[in-house]
């Protein structure tokens, strides 16, 4: 009677299983119907919720300009955005929705690189453009032709951190501070050190910390006590204001050298004094910014009550425009001549400068270096690739 | 009843093998997932070893899943440029056999000293050790540390999946059911009673972390070739909680309803992906509704609901 | 011998705070018998209601004074209080009888809920947010030692806590009953005491401490998110049960022992990338030697 009623149990629960794969038989097409659907994959919750949710706004944004400009080849476009929670393993199911059963012309995101590196075979394979906002792990565009980005890599990043340590600040000894979580962060890290040595400086000490960690007592008194002149802190801006608030009240009063991860009005929010002549290069600055990156910031002030957008968020706006512009210039959603198109990027003027795709498929674009006065973003000097 | 089961097990193998051979015509996305709910049966019915037929409470079952997962891909790795395309299936193969026992071993190491805890000591301990797990494959560059293991080859596919499925499945009912197996539910009802009547104990809750972790090493090996890359941060202990709510759903011990709960569970995010800001909103309230109303388990029937001893 | 020392100072200050929650773990523990993974979104809750009380009482109060931020810590107890109990009421009681593991996935399912809803955009958001000065701030240096007054505050208050606590459960009705029902709940219920009362009791207790440490952590960090519950709630409950589960002194020490061990293995450059794992590395060193925790007495099973 058990058995019976366990056999029956069994063939009932492989049931949906089984309805779940035959209605994914027909495959939907792409840009049919009056619709041109574009997907993004974000962390929308989860431990990287707040960057996630960053970058998503800017896309949303730009998504939304482009609609009330007429759209695109005639049409409006759709954007379908799926939540990778944070999750890796989520962006592999998230990306074949998107492509097999939305039927998706293009793919956005994602700020991780670990969560653009699952996804970006799955893009290569099926012949769907991808193009990343701030990945910045060299190895997310090798995966394949159709993987774009739009914002620089670690290498670049690194060293234009590493010579201004050494050109403009006179650094000799840096310690370096790396997220032992974030493989951004870490990538940074390691290229600021191979440039920092080669400019014969030294470093002085190289600890780590976990990201999301609240209490860097114990690292930062190790730092204090290698006495550096400078501290590398490649992480982003949510470890990097309590890295400066806990540096200066252990009285390690030097400055600390960022990357774009530090770009976010919470940096000066919750640092406060403490990050008072601190230094990080991101992609652009307001002062020297175009008329188009203060349009950004207004309406993304007003589309979003308020808030101001950070590095990511500016990134994630990028990111939309490229891939559109490329559709435009196009003329067809068909993969390979998106890929084409977007190959083709040349001086295309966005938020976050201007954008050039180079034969690694990254964005060559330069960087400007920042530093924080009297709680506002100063800028100091533009660095070309 | 060994023969029927045979039976079934071939059966089995051979639907997952042919429905394997139609992959061609089945939506990606949709095969993918199915391929998902193939490797969380097999993690939920190799926990369910541990936690529901010997009552071990273990909550660390993600690190066994990354053991296996990062060895299987290592070899993979390290192996397949240098070979033929026809060698791809045994090299597939023998990683996941070898990710299994490496999965296995680490099971021994968690449970021989974790042997004198109890409840939710032990749980604490398990969860530990999980992420001790994880913190050394984020901080071994070997395993890519930080940054994940990426390209490794696509192999797994629906025949291999739910074929493993099926042979967990069995491995696991034939053993829990066969005399030797009467040891599990015997310590886990009463330890003191069991040892008493000749049942070693020791042997039989190490057993059970052993087996179990090499099935959860082999579902390691197989989700790493399905997602073709592999981050530490996939095994941290939100994932062991995702596969222990699996067996607590499908009732303790009983092997059916953990493998239509793991199905459940790995269906329903994607049903509610409609829902997307609300989804784990709602897959939260779900489990505190489900825990409240039906806590011996959605799927057993008849079975008397156990009072706190 | 400076960095030895600072770091000791480091340690305590964070030791402090993880002992706090730890004790609301061990309290709950104690007479439940069951691991309340809520907690940890307790004490969350507890600074996002600092974060919103703080505007309020500074209308009545002069910004950044000591009677000012008694008065948000106060508040701020109250309302997790009345949270743990709403929580322990509409999840926990009616799994009253049923076995210890479908409360534990219920007491999941509980934190998983609450730091959802709070990460979503209409609630608080994922961003962090920077937690306003609630008391003015010094910093002394002695030689090259610098101790900031809000640790000496954060050690200060735990010790105070600590030393209630201890008073409420040794010395009150209301402890002698917490402490019967620990040990046998039925002669308890047997001997006049109300269950439901006293598990409500202790669960209002728990929070309120967790809310303490949440205000005490937002004061010493200054930066609060929805998910800032769950580490920091791990390795309070790690130290729970590194000192004995159920043991009060135990969570105290337990606390104090991981913050200051943290502490120093994160100054240890070949260590520091391991914190996350220490904790853990930790305990299952203790329980190896110490089935049942440092401080607890190991009990002997009847047959």
């Amino acid at each position: 009677m058990k058995r019976a009623l366990n056999l029956w149990l069994g063939s009932l629960a492989l049931t949906p299983v089984l309805l779940f794969l035959i209605t994914g038989c027909n495959p939907s097409g792409g840009g049919r119907g009056d619709v041109i659907k574009i997907g993004e994959f974000a962390s929308l919750t989860g431990k990287e919720a707040t960057f996630g949710q960053s970058s998503h706004e800017g896309t949303v944004l730009a998504i939304e300009e482009i609609n009330a400009a007429g759209g695109v080849l005639g049409k409006q476009i759709e954007l379908l955005t799926e939540d990778t929670q944070s999750k890796a393993g989520e962006p592999a199911t998230v990306v074949n929705k998107l492509i097999s059963r939305d039927g998706v012309v293009g793919v956005l995101g994602e700020v991780a690189s670990s969560r653009s590196l699952e996804a970006a075979p799955i893009c290569q394979q099926n012949k769907i453009p991808m193009v990343s906002p701030s990945s910045t792990n060299p190895k997310v565009t090798e995966v394949g032709d159709y993987i774009f980005r739009v914002c620089f890599i670690d290498p670049f990043q690194g060293t234009v951190m590493a010579n201004f340590a050494t050109r403009t600040l006179h650094a000799t000894r840096v310690a370096i501070f790396t997220d032992v979580k974030s493989d951004y962060s870490k990538g940074l890290a390691k290229f600021f050190k191979d440039q920092f040595l080669k400019n014969g400086g030294q470093i002085v000490a190289e600890l780590d910390f976990n990201g999301g960690d609240k209490d860097f007592k114990g690292q930062l008194t190790a730092i204090k006590a290698a006495n550096p002149e400078a501290v590398f802190v490649p992480g982003y801006y949510t470890d990097a204001a309590l890295i400066a608030i806990q540096a200066k009240q252990l009285g390690l009063n030097v400055p600390l050298l960022g990357g774009d991860g530090w770009e976010s009005e919470k940096l000066t929010e919750i640092g406060k004094e403490a990050v008072e002549g601190d230094y990080f290069s991101t992609h652009y600055s307001a002062e020297v910014g175009s008329e188009m990156s203060r349009a950004f910031v207004a309406n993304y002030q007003k589309r979003w009550k308020g808030k101001r957008p950070d590095a990511l968020a500016a990134c994630g706006y990028d990111s939309a425009l490229v891939l559109v512009d490329a559709i435009r210039r196009a003329g067809s959603t068909d993969g390979a001549k998106v890929r084409d198109a977007l190959a083709a990027t040349r001086d295309f003027k966005a938020v976050t400068g201007t954008i050039t795709i180079n034969a690694q498929r990254d964005a060559s674009k330069s960087a400007v270096i920042l530093t924080i006065r009297d709680g506002k973003y100063k800028y100091l000097e533009t660095i070309e690739p | 009843m060994k023969s029927g089961a045979k039976r079934y097990l071939l059966l089995a193998l051979l639907a997952a093998v042919v429905i394997s051979f139609f992959s061609a015509y089945f939506n990606r996305y949709y095969l993918g997932v199915t391929i998902d709910v193939g490797i969380n049966i097999i993690l939920a019915v190799s926990l369910n070893l541990i936690n529901g037929h010997t009552g071990q409470f273990s909550l660390g079952h993600a690190g066994f899943m990354a053991v296996g997962g990062y060895i299987a891909a290592k070899f993979s790795l390290m192996l397949s440029p240098a070979l033929p395309p026809w060698a791809q299936p045994l090299i597939f193969g023998a990683g996941l056999l070898l990710g299994g026992s490496v999965a296995a071993l680490t099971g021994l190491a968690v449970g021989v000293p974790t042997l004198r805890l109890y409840g939710d000591y032990l749980a604490i301990v398990t969860l530990g050790f999980g992420e001790i797990i994880r913190v050394f494959f984020q901080t071994t560059e070997t395993f890519g540390a930080a940054t994940g293991l990426t390209g490794i080859p696509n192999w797994t596919n629906f025949g291999w999946a739910w074929g493993s499925a099926a042979i967990c499945v069995f491995v696991v009912t034939c053993l829990v059911n066969s005399t030797y197996g009467r040891g599990f539910i015997a310590v886990n009802d009463d330890e003191i009673a069991a040892s008493a009547s000749g049942v070693n104990p020791v042997r039989y809750k190490v057993t059970a972390f052993v087996i179990g972790a090499f099935f959860a090493g082999i579902a390691g090996g197989l989700y790493a070739h399905h997602k073709s890359f592999l981050s530490p941060t996939g095994f941290d202990f939100m994932k062991s909680i995702d596969i222990v709510v699996m067996v607590i759903l499908g009732g303790m011990g009983r092997t059916v309803g953990v493998i239509i709960a793991a199905i459940l569970l790995t269906l329903l995010p994607e049903y509610l992906r409609e829902f997307s800001d609300y989804r784990m909103i709602l897959y939260a309230l779900l489990i505190i509704i489900i825990m409240i109303t039906r806590p011996q388990g959605l799927f057993t029937f008849g079975f008397k609901v156990r009072n706190s001893k | 011998m400076t960095e030895f020392l600072q770091q000791l100072i480091n340690g305590l200050a964070l030791g402090a705070i993880y002992a706090l929650i730890a004790l609301g773990y061990t309290m709950v523990y104690g007479i439940l018998r069951f691991i309340n993974f809520a907690h940890g979104d307790v004490f969350m809750l507890g600074a996002f209601a600092g974060l919103f009380l703080t505007p309020v009482v500074q209308r009545f109060f002069p910004p950044q004074s000591y009677l000012g931020g008694i008065v948000v810590l106060l508040l701020a107890m109250a309302i997790c209080t009345g949270f743990g109990i709403l929580i322990e009421i509409l999840a926990y009681r009616p799994l009253r009888n049923r076995p210890k593991l479908t409360v534990l996935i219920t007491a999941i399912g509980v934190s998983l809920f609450i730091e959802y809803t709070c990460q979503h955009r209409l609630v608080f958001g994922a961003a962090p947010r920077k937690f306003p000065d609630l008391i003015p701030v010094t910093t002394w240096n002695v030689d090259q030692l610098v101790v900031s007054s809000t640790q000496v505050i954060v050690f200060v208050t735990t010790i105070l806590l600590l030393i209630i606590l201890r008073f409420i459960v040794q010395k009150t009705r209301m402890g002698t009953a917490m402490r019967a029902v620990s040990f046998n709940e039925q002669a308890a219920a047997l001997m006049g005491v109300n269950i439901n009362s006293i598990i409500s009791f202790t669960f209002g207790l728990g929070s309120a401490l967790a809310a303490a440490g949440g205000i005490l952590f937002a004061m010493s960090y200054s930066s609060i998110d929805p998910l800032m519950g769950v580490q920091t709630g791990l390795k309070a409950f790690v130290a729970a049960v590194v000192g004995g589960i159920g043991n009060l002194p135990g969570a105290a020490l337990g606390g104090i022992l991981i913050g200051v061990i943290e502490t120093f293995a994160g100054g240890i450059p070949g260590l520091s990338n391991y914190r996350d794992g220490i904790a853990f590395t930790i305990l299952i060193v203790v329980l190896i030697f110490r089935p049942t925790g440092l401080l607890s007495k190991p009990q002997v099973e009847k047959v």
